[in-house]
């Protein structure tokens, strides 16, 4: 038999089609105990209320999709466990920082235009050998942090350096310039610097570390952005 | 809206964008995406993709691989397609290393490679370690350093629009209507040149690694203007679904030494693969671990059987497995360093899909006559290289290889294409479909609906099937496609209007699963991932052929008629043989 409980979940609701201003909607639902957060906001899409918007694919943590704020923390809807959520109801925002296109799906666009403004992408004007560059495994874990990053937005949009200054490129898109510059293959960080060194860029941050606590896959932004702030200086002097 | 680009491609995942970059340097390419790029499910792959690079099997070659997939395909695969993929295979990994994707190492500096089901060495005699490999996020890792490559080349992208319909009129690609999700609205995208690589059709089944947008949308579009659709009966049920959730386990799991063990604490694959064990290829597994369960020892007399990796040991385990430490823990409340993981076969990969040629030009019929100006690549396309199973590692080399192919060719055609005019009645099917899903008043739901397909097409059409299975499971797809007449959604809005594309999607999961159920019960006999209870044996007098399937007045009409390649291009090819490991 399905081991079962009785949740609330409550649930930010926006619609600027139609809604003067956002509201908290409540949901009683039965949820299973193996359920994430993601399987009770489906259960209550299919079968009580097909208006709520939210973003959601892979649901295992790999898209990065479902980022929302759950209990006032940003995370993965699907991977956050039900059952290890003892406040209740459990209340649900979109990610903060970002405005409203529909109740928990947010406007990504800035984060995205960020991401590019780093130039994340391999720089090495060598040819390239026949075979593979050799890298050791030594250096492929400098960039563990960086290339296990999925965009999920969690870390940028509960850093309140972003949420003062729009143009700041936030611990996401300086993971990758990190995940880029560190990397033994890339010769790239002089055309990186323009974005990187002023003061929408990597001396915005002022090691607050939400973006360390908010990360779904505990990877440490600030900690990339700290090195990444000590090569520059060594790049320039 | 109309969007006039030289090349439109539907889907960013590998095979999409892999072609994207190819085009991005010379023509001006459109990719539609219903996420963002970055969260197309072939960053879900974990294990591996395969290249004879020789790392670490020094004496590997492309003819053992060749020799493997052919073996893997039950024969069913095109030897000449399979050829040209083992072939280019280790170029096509090595450039991705040159754009900078980060792979596992060797000691030496290497890309490391590490053994998967079914590789060999010398026509089976060993395993291969052929899969190279990121820790277990190999896809991750691929998807974005090709998405970082379509950004350098600018490649234009529409994120979150929802393709609709295809326009597509004597024998000639022109375009695509799609729908905006995050504003709402219609807009038409034609251009010389049209690709598709929109995914598998996983999500026709309950249990399943596929996501939620894995919806096969590129097989209904193609098939609804009277395209044939290929092999689609024959579906992979990866072993390794996360008990309940079907979440994927890695292959790489029983490569790193993973024990399955059934109620008895037994390692039950030495009844049924004794030398390969847990590494025999996927359907074969997959069928072992059902058959343990319908006979009864499933862990607690349930549909689930024991993944066992705590021997491997906590720095092996976080080293080369962490994703799936992860994954345990978080979705089925398990420390796999100290307890087994409860698994269960989920539905994976979709070997059936959009027929096309070696160079991705998709075909209309057993003759493989070309249509103009249609591409297809990746799980969306059967080229075949899959044939009626996969091999583990091949699906992300398929993407990325195809979807390079698929882009040089289009660079090739795309200057002799002229740019096609719109035909008067361009938006009227995609107008018809929206208006129909946000007006019709019927009552019935689509979380119901499609929770009743799920199930029944898990229980009829799943890894074991049976003539009676399939009849029944035939009318169960009719009744709902009728009853979809009769759908009702809750949101009527423009904005982010999720309702309306579940809507869509559910009837696109209708439009095909009828061709999936009516090939697995014409096609009697068992082959790879196609197992009839009623015809347990291959037979290749009757079956050794592709089938095609023609949706014509709401029914489907099912040819086998097209041969199978027996030949490579440069290479005598493999005589079909019993399928042993």
């Amino acid at each position: 038999m399905a081991d079962t409980s009785q949740r609330s979940f409550r649930i930010f609701r926006f619609n600027p089609e139609t809604d003067d201003k956002p509201y908290y909607q409540t949901y009683e639902i039965e949820v299973e105990s193996w359920w994430t957060v993601l399987d009770a906001l489906n259960e209550i899409k299919w079968f009580v209320d097909g208006t709520l918007s939210y973003r959601r694919s892979c649901r295992h943590g790999i898209c990065g999709s479902c980022a929302m704020m759950i209990n006032g923390l940003n995370d993965l809807a699907c991977e956050k466990q039900i059952k290890l959520i003892r406040r209740n109801p459990i209340t649900i925002d979109p990610l903060p920082g970002f405005e409203i296109h529909k109740d928990l799906a947010v406007d990504m666009d800035p984060f995205y235009k960020a991401l590019k403004r780093v130039k994340p992408w391999l720089i090495n004007n060598d040819p390239p050998p026949s075979r593979e560059r050799i890298q050791s495994p030594e250096q492929f874990h400098l960039i563990g942090d960086g290339i296990a990053c999925i965009l999920c937005a969690a870390c940028t949009s509960s850093c309140p350096s972003y949420w003062s200054d729009e143009e700041y490129l936030g611990p996401a898109a300086l993971l990758k310039a990190y995940r880029y510059s560190f990397d033994s293959r890339d010769q790239g960080l002089g055309d990186r610097i323009d974005a990187l060194d002023n003061r929408h860029g990597l001396w915005r941050c002022h090691k607050i570390t939400n973006c360390f606590h908010a990360c779904p896959k505990n990877l440490n932004p600030t900690e990339a952005i700290s090195r990444l702030q000590r090569r520059v200086i060594e790049e320039k002097t | 809206m109309i969007h006039r680009h030289d090349v439109i491609i539907i889907g960013a995942g590998l095979a999409g964008s892999r072609a994207a970059v190819e085009i991005g340097k010379v023509a001006d390419v459109a990719v539609l995406s219903k996420v963002y790029p970055s969260r197309s499910h072939s960053g879900a792959a974990q294990g591996g993709v395969a290249a004879s690079l020789g790392n670490i099997s020094v004496t590997d070659r492309w003819e053992f691989h060749m020799f493997d997939t052919v073996k893997g395909s039950d024969y069913l695969g095109d030897q000449d397609a399979i050829e040209l993929m083992v072939r280019e295979a280790p170029e096509t990994v090595i450039e991705m290393e040159h754009w900078g994707c980060p792979f596992s190492r060797t000691e030496e500096g290497k890309i490391a490679q590490r053994k998967f089901g079914g590789h060999t060495l010398e026509f089976g005699r060993e395993a291969a370690l052929r899969a190279c490999y990121s820790a277990d996020f190999t896809g991750h890792v691929l998807l974005h350093t090709l998405h970082e490559q379509c950004l350098k080349h600018n490649v234009n992208f529409y994120s979150e629009f929802q393709v609709l319909s295809l326009i597509f009129r004597d024998g000639r690609a022109i375009g695509v209507v799609a729908w905006d999700m995050v504003h709402g609205g219609l807009h038409t995208f034609y251009g010389r040149a049209v690709m598709f690589g929109t995914g598998g059709y996983g999500r026709a089944f309950k249990i399943t690694s596929n996501a939620h947008a894995n919806t096969g949308d590129g097989l209904a579009l193609v098939s609804r203007i009277g395209l044939p659709i290929q092999d689609m009966e024959f579906v992979q049920f990866h072993p390794t679904g996360l008990y309940k959730s079907g979440i994927l386990v890695t292959e790489g799991a029983r490569g790193e030494g993973g024990h399955l063990k059934n109620s008895e604490g037994r390692r039950f694959m030495e009844d049924y693969a004794p030398t390969l064990m847990e590494l025999a290829p996927r359907d074969m597994v997959a069928r072992a671990m059902q058959q343990e369960i319908d006979e009864g020892r499933g862990i607690d007399g349930e549909d689930k059987i024991h993944l066992d990796v705590s021997h491997l040991g906590e720095q092996r385990l976080m080293e080369r497995l962490p994703q799936i430490t992860e994954l345990a823990m978080n979705f089925a409340g398990v420390d796999p360093r100290v307890e087994p993981i409860p698994i269960q076969p989920t539905a994976h990969y979709s070997m059936g899909g959009i027929p096309a040629n070696e160079n991705t030009r998709v075909t209309m019929d057993a003759n493989r006559t070309e249509a103009v100006g249609l591409y297809a690549a990746g799980e969306c396309s059967c080229i075949s290289v899959h044939g009626a199973n996969r091999l583990g590692t091949n699906s992300l080399l398929e993407a990325l290889l195809f979807g390079r192919r698929a882009g040089k060719q289009i660079v090739e055609d795309v200057h002799d294409l002229e740019f096609p005019n719109l035909p008067p009645d361009y938006e009227d099917a995609a107008r018809g479909e929206i208006e129909f899903i946000r007006n019709n008043r019927g009552g019935e739901k689509v979380g119901t609906l499609r929770g009743e397909l799920q199930d029944s097409m898990m229980i009829d059409c799943g890894v074991f099937r049976t003539k009676e299975q399939l009849q029944k499971q035939k009318e169960k797809v009719a009744e709902l496609a009728d009853r979809f007449r009769h759908i009702q959604i809750d949101d009527n809005g423009d904005q982010f209007n999720t309702d309306l594309l579940e809507a869509i999607e559910l009837g696109h999961l209708l439009d095909f699963s009828g061709a999936i159920v009516e090939g697995a019960l014409l096609r009697e006999e068992s082959r790879g991932g196609h197992y009839r209870k009623d015809f347990p044996k291959r037979d290749d007098d009757k079956f050794l052929r592709h089938t095609l399937a023609w949706k014509r007045n709401g029914d489907w009409e099912l040819t086998f008629e097209k041969e199978v390649v027996l030949k490579g291009v440069s290479h005598p090819g493999f005589e079909p043989k019993e399928r042993k490991y």
